[in-house]
């Protein structure tokens, strides 16, 4: 437990290792919640999250000592956002990032901010945070220009107090009186002058991770509440199998058993200690007798039976189409597998039914969401379920973390007074997440002679996106109870965000434009919210066409883009990757490419360009990474560093995704159970570097961003593999049977 | 009854001699370093050293290691201040979501403790069992050269000029 | 031991014979031409050039990790020493660039070089001499549209007399058998394929038979089990065969084609790049040479038969066996070690691994296999799926591991105890190779 950052030491976390300690406190905080949404609903449009929580107290509070905590819905999942918070705090409220203690997603004591998704959090939580903090200030300093008397422009803030001129000094603790900071937000603040600022557009070291290198306390796997019971889970083989038999005698009896829990096919065992009940587990699979039925499609014609689906016509651009009889026509139809998150740490939760309330611990992306859910799947009324975020292995969508929540509500039931940590083994994450859709587009594209591209036709055909849990139905847990419950029918994601259909929309100047969503309701494997959602697959499409366009006009493709592209921000990211690449000198050695990539994600967030160089095993087909450089314009970028972290990341593991992956199955169950059967990116294929540039622009509004580089990069992979082989891929992964077979012998 | 031999000091517990150290050592010794991630020797984020030799944790049963020294993440620290190594981790902020990261820390240990002044072509090799999700590689890769430079830098200084 | 006793024989015959071999061993140089074009070669015939190749695994010993593809210097260990595989692109200076297809030809069935040297038989033109005219020419073909690649091979690390050349002209009249491929009229057009795929290119001999004093390949006992090479030793694939359960040919043709079957395990070893290579062959000649080595496992007698049910019985035994008196340890380790991949079902599908009743390594007569795959695992090459078994090298001590095999081999093989366990794991652990 040494080097603990003291904002990770902060009473949060004491509070939930204590065990309940905090939870009187924090349950008497939610009327003022509830007052607080009340006023939102009248009041002017507020920035960020301000607009439905604007009561300035649901973000900061300073107590009569002086600590400050700050309140974010949002939570850490591994991108950095409880530094980037911290920061804007402490920029805003003239603190040193140490003052700053942050409570995350806590369904008892932060506001509520739906999921930590879709590159968000600084857009929503972040610009509330920053706002309620400089005017928290501003009221501070008013309520101590009264008490000193003096104009407040005569006074400034500084390191938790504010000074006058004269010397005169009074501590924020001071002036907290009377619930000062109790009052509704306004629509303007008046920030730190950007000369000022001490923290945002610095590489600040990441609150969380001394702990992470030093083995402190920092995962939800971690945790450990006094009297905890340890639960692990039989889980059906495969899709709607039922629980035909079991003879639970020879495990009741193991060392440790505390309980068996069955409920229809929903089959777990609670052990004192965890090894016990890993093999308490392992002799339950073996008296299990499931029916299994083959539900799932035949994967060596997936895309077939894809095609063939019923789907939703959902139009997202259509504009009346005319080609003139000189145009040239390209087409090019593109393909995507499904792939999984898969997150290092399998799902894990805690889960404590006491006095007829229960607490969830939890790493899923929205508490919020999940109580709705387990008030649902439990019965229980809404204010006897609490969902408190602590952070899991990063989880890149919706994976595995909300079942693990439904799992422990339910074992927490089933033995009430103590806390049942229930923790998923390898196989269960990879069976039973819920992976990103296996996805079809379809281009079509007219260039005029001057090598314009002037009509544009694209389809996007895929399952959906987001089955994350709203109602319990989504729950997969609640799939196999004696009384189940069935998942919804799901509908898509609205815009401008989108499901499948995002980023579906050309970003580029294109005169007239068709682009149609084939929305499929159904799934023919579990699926949801994998980082980007639709985008990685039609950036991937669009981008990889973009290329084949400039190969037919017999342009080189970074000038095709630009000549397409009217943002000065689009054209200042494409122009800065290109140049830090060495775009224009690249030197083509045999088996190697070089290819580009650029989207602004969602047509709305972040601008992102990638360059990437390859090389091709000739024998093998196995391609490589070799490098890759970025720029990105994130708007006012607070944390640098941790934008690079991000990108540098998304780069690789869209890269991993794009070469390397599928999921793997048969008629009946999922084949792809661990990392042997699904492989993911290994050490000795890491690219040698990858350069970020980060656009500086302070004042501007932030732009999300973890996810903006996964489509982008997919594309330039293979639109290097294009340059490198002379043979264009279309198919996701570019695997080396495809390689192979594109470039013979 | 178990006797274990972690960071240097002596522990006995009374487990099944079958659990694995990972067990014991999150559960039963507090020690939540190395983290379960697969249990079946595939992904490296339960490292520790045993014998000063990486070895997957959630497959070596506490039976097989009586009387031999196993050091995990929480003792390489001294006197509370990080490693060099870990420092080197820090100032590279060589982490996402952080899950991998103890055990990618405990392998690149073994290295350095083998070979002071490793070659990127060494590094990737040697650190080839350890999976990350969050593709922190490249900067792993970048922490454990910056923990080697002190050595690298003695290694040419001493080179007759 | 075996060295000194292989060189001591050598050093009498050589003074016996010297100046007779000497005269002999000369062989005539051909003359180096222009390397032919790509457009020399027809397209299929190049592709069916790479198909043999990969029957034949050219690559495997002719490319070093991390080098260009077929361009050589890869350290083949023999008993004698350590011998560098020859660059095979078509590069004129270092390669086979200004080979004639008369010179390949000649270096694939008489082991001698372009410029008349000996080729040692670490390179297996004994069998190599089985090819017919035509598969030869297309091999020619794919290697002489390969990316030429100018790398100098080191010199092979050989102890005198063993590093001379000349004394292979002896070698070569002794265990050359330079007769083509006979079919045999009696057995269908699979098996003669097969039979001419195992027997030549395939040169499974090559670690599944075993050898005589002077390393050649006994003619009389093919395919019988070969001794140890790269550590390993090549199991029996004929009635010799260890695995408990009969291999038939549906059994091989999985094995050859994913590198496992559920039940026999994995492909592990030197056996893990050979299934690797074989991913490019075309079906039917992995049909064909599993049609061939089914066949020679000969009639399943009705004893085989019975040791098969009896294993397959203990395989389906949901409990690990419970250890004798001493054998405590060994039960433990594997309830920690083993227990949650090689429990709970028997036949193995990946990830879950075979259950240790049906694993052929265990029941092979000596312990190496078994303790190579516990020392150094099974890792699939890359982010290629496939059977992935991590190294337990430094997770146990020799005690151990060898308290975990005796356990194994007592209550899954049900089989007599191997001896020297200990130094036997003592000793791979110190051979080369990645552990």
């Amino acid at each position: 437990m040494t080097c603990r950052h003291p904002a990770e030491a902060g009473p949060s976390r004491r509070g939930f290792l204590a065990g309940g300690g905090a939870l009187i406190v924090s349950f008497s905080l939610l009327p003022r919640f509830a007052a607080a949404q009340a006023a939102g609903q009248t009041g002017p449009a507020l920035p960020g999250s301000l607009a439905k929580f604007p009561m300035l107290d649901s973000w900061v509070r300073i107590d009569a000592n002086g600590a400050i905590t700050v309140f974010t819905g949002k939570a850490e999942l591994g991108q950095g956002i409880k530094t980037a918070l911290i920061q804007l705090a402490a920029e805003e409220l003239i603190v040193t990032t140490e003052a700053i203690d942050l409570v995350t997603a806590d369904t008892a004591r932060t506001p509520d901010e739906g999921y930590t998704a879709g590159s968000h959090s600084m857009q929503d939580s972040g610009t509330a945070i920053r706002n309620a903090a400089a005017q928290a200030r501003a009221l501070l300093i008013d309520a101590a220009a009264t008490r000193l008397q003096v104009p407040g422009d005569k006074l400034r803030a500084e390191n938790g107090m504010v000074i006058a001129e004269d010397g005169r000094q009074l501590r924020y603790g001071e002036l907290v009186g009377d619930q000062i900071l109790h009052v509704q937000a306004s629509p303007q603040s008046v920030f730190v002058d950007p000369s000022r600022y001490r923290f945002i557009g610095k590489p600040v070291p990441r609150v969380d991770i001394p702990a992470k290198v030093t083995g402190g306390i920092a995962f939800i796997q971690d945790m450990r509440l006094p009297n905890m019971a340890h639960a692990r889970l039989v889980r059906p083989p495969s899709y709607g199998a039922t629980l035909s038999r079991l003879d639970t005698a020879a495990v009741e009896h193991l060392p440790g058993v505390i309980k068996i829990v069955r409920d229809g096919s929903y089959l777990a065992v609670i052990a004192e200690q965890e090894y016990q009940a890993i093999v308490a587990m392992r002799a339950l699979e073996t008296a299990a007798h499931w029916d299994e039925k083959p539900g799932l499609p035949d994967s060596a014609t997936l895309f077939d039976t894809l095609a063939g689906l019923p789907a939703q016509q959902v139009p997202v651009r259509d504009d009346p189409i005319a080609i003139p009889p000189n145009a040239r026509i390209v087409e090019a139809s593109y393909r995507r597998a499904y792939h999984m998150h898969g997150s290092i740490g399998p799902s894990c939760a805690i889960g404590l039914s006491e006095n007829g309330a229960l607490t969830v611990w939890t790493h899923a992306q929205g508490v919020f969401p999940l109580r709705a859910a387990l008030t649902e799947l439990t019965g229980l009324p809404r204010d006897k379920v609490r969902c408190i975020h602590v952070q899991g292995s990063g989880c890149y969508g919706h994976n595995g973390a909300d079942d693990a929540g439904a799992d422990a509500a339910l074992l927490a039931l089933a033995l009430p007074g103590r806390p049942v940590r229930v923790q998923w083994m390898r196989e269960q994450e990879h069976i039973w997440e819920p992976y990103g859709s296996a996805m079809l587009t379809k281009a079509r594209a007219a260039l005029s002679p001057e090598h314009q591209i002037i009509a544009w036709d694209y389809t996007v055909r895929s399952s959906t996106h987001a089955t994350r849990p709203g109602g319990a139905g989504n729950l997969m847990p609640a799939w196999y109870r004696e009384k189940p419950l069935t998942q919804p029918v799901p509908k898509p994601l609205p815009l401008p965000e989108g499901g499948g259909h995002r980023n579906a929309a050309p970003i580029y100047t294109i005169p007239s434009a068709r682009v149609m969503y084939e929305f499929m309701p159904a799934m023919p494997l579990r699926v949801s919210a994998l980082r980007g959602l639709g985008a990685y697959m039609n950036v991937f499409s669009i981008e990889s066409f973009m290329d084949e366009l400039a190969q037919a006009a017999g342009l080189d493709p970074v000038d095709f883009r630009l000549n397409h592209l009217s943002d000065p921000r689009a054209r200042e990211v494409v122009t800065r990757a290109a140049e830090r690449f060495g775009w224009l000198g690249f030197s083509r050695t045999p088996g190697t490419g070089r290819g580009f990539g650029f989207a602004r994600y969602k047509n709305l967030a972040a601008y992102l360009a990638v360059a990437v160089e390859v090389a091709v095993d000739r024998e093998s087909g196995q391609v490589r990474m070799v490098r890759a450089a970025a720029a990105v314009d994130s708007g006012e970028a607070v944390n640098p560093d941790g934008i690079a972290n991000q990108i540098e990341g998304s780069i690789l593991q869209s890269a991993s995704w794009t070469l390397y992956e599928s999921v793997a199955f048969d008629r009946t169950r999922i084949a792809s159970r661990d990392w042997s059967s699904y492989p993911i990116m290994r050490f000795p294929a890491v690219p040698d570097r990858i350069e970020v540039q980060v656009v500086e622009r302070p004042g501007e509004p932030f732009l999300g961003t973890g996810e903006a580089a996964q489509g982008p990069t997919a594309a330039a992979v293979a639109n290097a593999v294009a340059d490198a082989i002379g043979v264009r891929l279309r198919d996701i992964p570019l695997s080396p049977a495809q390689v192979k077979a594109a470039i013979g012998v | 009854m178990i006797t274990l031999l972690v960071n240097s000091a002596l522990h006995k517990l009374d487990i099944d001699p079958a659990t694995p150290l990972l067990y014991a050592l999150r559960n039963d010794l507090s020690l939540n370093g190395a983290k379960f991630g697969c249990g079946l020797g595939q992904c490296g984020a339960c490292t520790v050293l045993v014998d000063h030799e990486p070895v997957y944790a959630c497959l070596t049963p506490v039976a097989a290691l009586e009387g031999r020294p196993i050091l995990t993440i929480e003792g390489l620290a001294e006197n509370d201040k990080p490693s060099p190594l870990q420092q080197a981790f820090i100032d590279e902020q060589a982490a996402q979501c952080g899950y991998c990261t103890a055990g990618m820390v405990m392998r690149a240990q073994a290295l350095l403790d083998h070979n002071s002044i490793p070659t990127e072509a060494e590094i990737r090799a040697y650190m080839e069992p350890n999976l990350c999700r969050c593709g922190t590689q490249v900067r792993v890769v970048r922490a454990i050269r910056r923990a080697s430079q002190p050595a690298r830098e003695a290694a040419e200084a001493s080179l007759p000029r | 031991m075996r060295l000194l006793r292989f060189g001591l024989c050598f050093a009498v015959l050589l003074l016996v014979a010297a100046a007779f071999f000497v005269v002999l061993s000369r062989q005539p140089v051909i003359a180096g031409v222009e390397a032919p074009p790509r457009s020399a070669f027809d397209q299929t015939l190049i592709e069916k050039g790479a198909k043999l190749a990969a029957i034949g695994n050219c690559y495997s010993c002719h490319t070093t990790r991390g080098k260009a593809d077929y361009s050589g210097s890869r350290a083949i260990p023999t008993p004698f020493g350590t011998i560098f595989s020859a660059n095979i692109t078509p590069a004129p200076g270092t390669g086979i660039g200004r080979w004639p297809e008369e010179a390949f030809r000649r270096a694939m069935r008489e082991g001698i070089s372009r410029r008349g040297e000996h080729l040692f038989p670490a390179f297996p033109y004994d069998h190599y001499a089985r090819l017919t005219d035509d598969d030869l020419h297309a091999l020619y073909a794919f290697l002489m549209t390969r990316t030429p690649v100018e790398s100098f091979t080191p010199r092979n690390a050989l102890p005198f007399p063993l590093n001379k050349r000349w004394p292979l002209a002896f070698w070569n009249v002794a265990f050359l058998d330079k007769t083509p491929f006979q079919p045999n009229p009696q057995q269908s057009d699979a098996w003669n394929r097969g039979a001419y795929l195992v027997a030549g290119l395939g040169h499974c001999g090559d670690c599944h038979t075993p050898r005589n004093l002077f390393s050649a390949e006994e003619s009389s006992r093919p395919l019988e089990g070969g001794a140890e090479s790269e550590g390993w030793v090549g199991p029996a694939l004929n009635t010799a065969s260890p695995a408990p359960v009969p291999w038939d040919e549906a059994h091989l043709f999985t094995y050859l084609r994913h590198g496992w079957a559920d039940q026999h395990g994995a492909a592990a070893g030197p056996m893990q790049p050979v299934v690797t290579a074989l991913a490019r062959a075309d079906d039917a000649d992995i049909h064909a040479m599993a049609t061939y080595l089914a066949a020679q496992q000969g009639p399943v007698s009705t004893e085989r038969q019975q040791r098969a049910s009896a294993a397959l019985a203990r395989a389906a035994e949901v409990k690990p066996p419970a250890p004798a008196a001493g054998e405590e340890l060994g039960a433990t380790i594997f309830a920690g070690a083993c227990a949650s991949c090689h429990t709970g079902s028997a036949a193995m599908v990946p990830p879950h691994g075979i259950n240790l009743a049906l694993s052929s390594a265990l029941y092979q007569p000596e312990p190496t296999n078994a303790i190579q795959f516990v020392l150094r695992g099974v890792q699939p090459s890359g982010e290629r799926s496939g059977p992935l078994m991590p190294r337990f090298a430094d997770t146990f001590t020799d005690a151990q591991m060898a308290a975990l095999l005796r356990y194994l081999r007592a209550h899954y093989a049900t089989a007599p105890p191997w001896h020297s366990l200990e130094s036997k794991i003592r000793d791979l652990r110190q051979r080369k190779g990645p552990l």
